[in-house]
């Protein structure tokens, strides 16, 4: 079974955005650099399946030259090698990404059973790319899985609804997205880290094109302060909070 | 004219679509409306009613259920037919899916989660990145706008008009359009007991909680109003709790009355599924914490001291 997974690397997040002065990025001078919860599911469900059968797991990204840290540390869990489709660090549109990466594909001698997406990327989330490579590659394509079991040359895949769980199949060859909640993914192990430095990152160039979906600028979503009110430290301030519970009739 | 897809499971409509046709008649044009599969025509009066002045039936005796690629194949036909100026459809996991589906069949590129639309030469969008924390200015460069509209950017409103006019029409499948359809359902794993999404009071754990066995006092205190837990990504990517009560970007996403986040730091993805609850209780160690500017009330302290008390008070003051 020979797997590839598609990954993107975007800045880690968590507090308050700040943007670049020119408002088409956010700053990251301060910040860490990581994937998908989406991505490392993806990669985590490479790594199982080339365990219980065999094969290769090989991880694609389009990105700045430094996105290979983001395939080293996928590498360290258990990937065999890795693409990196290299640009100038601007992000490129959802057309250009997807025919970058069909290009690379094509030009893999491994002949892919499975290529595994994220559901959607972390950043700019254009809920597409996958798509696109699917119908470029003339692949089934079953997306948002949430439990994935191949067998007998079949991708029997679920995806969670609000009104429970629906049932897909895809013949392989196939490609699936996969969301945050497939599995637990691994923490790289110090062996694993060390092997990592030593396995093949294949480094690419690809043409960039006019973009079609045109980023002009980023701005802050507003959000303003609520002003909560403390009521208090500790358990002393526990009858404040019985009370206010009261008054909205939470029991 | 903007053609409006309007998604159904067994013909039962998505109001989410309602959302998407109320977003489409802001750009001052005829609505037309798209239903894939034949029984999605009973949405005739609703489609009417929201605006749409014609329905377009997709029946094919390979669209049984929810297909996907079959429905960007015949949203292709539509458009080559109809001409539209844009293809409009809810921003929901089956609207971005399928409305990427008829942008790869016409390469041409598509706007997902608009929160505003203008058509133009370019065509303009807003539209949500990160998870609603950001938004992009962007130009569309193609005749034909696809974008799907940002659910919460706008209520549903009604025009009251009189019921759409059916056109049915036979879409040109290929065999590979149909290869991937649902196949069979079941009600998932809920226990019987509240959900997350359905919940009115959620009682929600961290980082801050220590380990599973922390949650034994946050399950007690949800019992005891009528809740369910909910947690933050650390929580499930340390196997702490089931994904299936994860809140945030990449979880839920809950709106209930009451939600308490006891030793949750409120990283941007965990607000984005959390901020819309009625009233916001937070409980933490740290008066710096972030989610502390989306809460209505706050504890600063150990939610292992916090939260054992406040059960005991509130069964006290029960009786
Ligand atoms: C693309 C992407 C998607 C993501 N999706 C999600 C998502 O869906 N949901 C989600 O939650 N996260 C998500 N995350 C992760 C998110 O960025 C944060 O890492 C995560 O929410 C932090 O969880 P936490 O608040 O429990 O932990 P921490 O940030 O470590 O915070 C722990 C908090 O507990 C407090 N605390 C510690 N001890 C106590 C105590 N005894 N009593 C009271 N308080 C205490 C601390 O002061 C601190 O505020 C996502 C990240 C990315 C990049
Ligand atoms: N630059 C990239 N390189 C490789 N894979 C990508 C890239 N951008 C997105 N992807 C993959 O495509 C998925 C969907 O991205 P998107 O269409 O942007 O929501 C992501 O979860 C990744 O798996």
């Amino acid at each position: 079974m020979d797997v590839l997974v598609c990954l993107k690397r975007v800045p880690l997040a968590g507090g308050t955005l700040i943007l670049t002065p020119d408002s088409r990025d956010i700053e990251t001078k301060h910040l860490g650099f990581g994937i998908s919860p989406h991505e490392e599911n993806a990669v985590e469900a490479g790594v199982q399946l080339v365990e219980q059968m065999g094969g290769t797991l090989t991880l694609l990204t389009l990105g700045p030259s430094d996105a290979e840290e983001q395939l080293r540390s996928q590498l360290a869990i258990g990937a065999t090698r890795a693409v990196l489709i290299e640009t100038d660090g601007q992000e490129w549109d959802p057309q250009g990404t997807a025919a970058a990466l069909v290009d690379a594909i094509n030009a893999e001698e491994t002949k892919f059973d499975l290529i595994i997406f994220g559901a959607e990327s972390a950043d700019s989330a254009g809920y597409q790319i996958h798509i696109r490579v699917a119908h470029a590659l003339n692949r089934p394509i079953v997306t948002n899985v949430k439990s994935m079991k191949i067998e007998n040359g079949v991708a029997s895949c679920e995806r969670v609804v609000t009104t429970g769980r629906e049932h897909y199949e895809a013949p392989l060859p196939a490609i699936v997205t996969v969301r945050d909640g497939l599995n637990i993914p691994r923490y790289p192990s110090v062996p694993g880290r060390m092997q990592a430095r030593k396995k093949i990152v294949d480094m690419k160039k690809a043409e960039p094109r006019v973009p079609k979906l045109e980023k002009v600028t980023l701005a802050l979503a507003p959000s303003k302060d609520k002003g909560a009110e403390i009521l208090g430290k500790g358990a002393e301030a526990v009858p404040a909070l019985v009370d206010v519970l009261k008054q909205i009739g939470a029991f | 004219m903007i053609l409006v897809l309007i998604d159904h499971d067994r013909g039962v409509i998505d109001p989410l679509s309602l959302r998407a046709l109320t977003a489409a008649r802001k750009l001052g044009q005829d609505i037309e409306a798209a239903v894939i599969g034949s029984d999605g025509a009973g949405l005739v009066a609703i489609a009417g009613e929201y605006g749409a002045k014609v329905l377009h039936v997709a029946a094919h005796s390979a669209i049984t259920d929810y297909t996907p690629m079959a429905s960007g194949r015949a949203l292709k036909d539509l458009v080559e037919k109809l001409k539209p100026a844009a293809v409009i459809a809810a921003g929901s996991p089956r609207g971005n899916e399928q409305l990427a589906h008829l942008a790869a069949f016409l390469d041409i590129p598509m706007a997902a989660e608009c929160s505003e639309i203008t058509l133009g030469n370019p065509h303009h969008v807003l539209r949500a990145r990160w998870a609603g924390n950001l938004i992009e200015s962007a130009n569309v460069h193609s005749d034909l706008l696809v974008a799907t509209v940002l659910s919460f950017s706008i209520e549903s409103e009604s025009v009251n008009g009189s019921p759409a006019s059916i056109v049915e029409f036979s879409p040109n499948l290929e065999p590979a359009d149909s290869v991937v359809k649902i196949l069979s359902r079941d009600s998932g794993e809920s226990k019987g007991g509240v959900t997350l999404s359905d919940a009115k009071v959620i009682v929600s754990g961290g980082r801050g909680v220590g380990g599973p066995d922390g949650f034994g006092n946050l399950e007690e205190l949800a019992a005891l109003l009528e809740g369910t837990v909910g947690c933050s990504r650390v929580v499930t990517s340390s196997g702490w709790r089931p994904h299936a009560e994860q809140v945030g970007q990449t979880g839920t996403k809950v709106a209930p009355d009451l939600y308490i986040a006891a030793g949750i730091s409120g990283a941007m993805q965990h607000i984005a599924g959390m901020k819309n609850s009625k009233t916001i209780v937070v409980i933490n160690t740290d008066p710096e914490a972030p989610i502390l500017r989306y809460a209505d009330y706050a504890i600063i302290g150990d939610l292992h001291q916090v939260i054992p008390a406040l059960t005991s008070a509130i069964r006290q003051a029960k009786g």
